[in-house]
């Protein structure tokens, strides 16, 4: 069976590697479920990116500076999450803290700004109604803005969670690796956003 | 019990501070290097495009490795079991759409 395979010799409590309990595998096959979900939008917006209908074209209506900064945003929380499970595998719990809610401002500043860039779009009738390439921008980069919101409401649910006497329990531990995974993983999604869709529609 | 794993694991499975910087300092050079190509104009569209993706994939890869943690370890063969086969479906799903509507487009009336 696959867990066992996972977690060999009945390790399951002791081996805390990355991957290790069935939990975080489990999880792991969810995120993978998660990627063919991106992978069907992606292909949506692969056949429509030039179906503009007569509307703007994706060269016309993007600001590069804009997502770079989105880009650089998502980048630094990945790694102030990094930090953030560093802390907590060394069971300093007001680090981890601190990373954590610096990790969640960043991932708030990125939301802001894709929802101010959405509210643009929109503004300047380049709304997901205005044609194919337009829904299916909206769909895509919307249905990872919402995975994002997720992640925000996730980190804050862990914080929270975390005041308690004995925080770092296997249970605990386990929670916070799946929800690292989680994040890590809409950052790679990201990398696919600003190169399939935002690059390659200024080329 | 967690305690000794965590010394005992330390540096490796969960990365470490270096690796983390390393990864963080490869995946910012790739991300500056395709922003810098798309805006500087500095190769043909088509050049780009494939030069980009290239960026785009190694990064991924980067990412996997450096952020997520992924390796060859025994431990993680059905993690990269069921990556490889995720990443088969989005190949196929995404190659596949793409094939279709190009030939719908070549044989009806779009062009």
């Amino acid at each position: 069976m696959a867990n066992l395979s996972a977690t060999p010799h009945g390790s399951a409590h002791d081996d805390h590697e990355h991957h290790g309990t069935n939990n975080v595998f489990g999880f792991w096959v969810y995120l993978m479920t998660d990627c063919i979900l991106f992978g069907t939008l992606f292909a949506t917006f692969a056949v429509m990116r030039t179906q503009f209908a007569g509307g703007p074209t994706g060269k016309e209506l993007f600001e590069l500076n804009g997502v770079g900064l989105e880009t650089a945003l998502l980048l630094l929380s990945s790694i102030t999450f990094g930090f953030g499970m560093l802390s907590a595998f060394a069971q300093k719990r007001g680090a981890m803290l601190v990373w954590l809610a610096i990790t969640f401002l960043l991932g708030l500043g990125f939301l802001v700004l894709e929802l101010r860039e959405f509210a643009n779009l929109i503004h300047e009738g380049a709304g997901p109604d205005r044609s194919a390439f337009l829904s299916a921008f909206f769909t895509l980069v919307a249905t990872h803005g919402l995975h994002v919101t997720c992640g925000l409401v996730w980190i804050a649910i862990v914080m929270i969670q975390s005041f308690t006497p004995q925080v770092f329990t296997t249970r605990y531990m386990d929670k916070l690796q799946c929800l690292s995974l989680f994040w890590h993983f809409l950052d790679i999604v990201w990398i696919c956003v600003f190169t399939f869709v935002y690059l390659l529609s200024v080329i | 019990m967690s305690q000794a794993s965590t010394h005992q694991h330390e540096g490796e499975s969960h990365g470490s501070f270096a690796s983390y910087i390393i990864g963080f300092v490869l995946a910012a050079i790739l991300t500056v290097a395709a922003f810098a190509i798309v805006e500087m104009h500095l190769l043909s569209p088509g050049m780009t495009f494939g030069v980009i993706s290239g960026l785009a994939v190694v990064q991924i890869f980067v990412h996997l490795i450096y952020f997520l943690h992924m390796n060859s370890s025994s431990s993680q063969s059905w993690n990269n079991t069921a990556f490889a086969f995720a990443a088969v479906c989005v190949l196929i799903i995404i190659g596949g759409t793409i094939f279709v509507i190009h030939d719908v487009g070549m044989n009806m009336m779009s062009r």
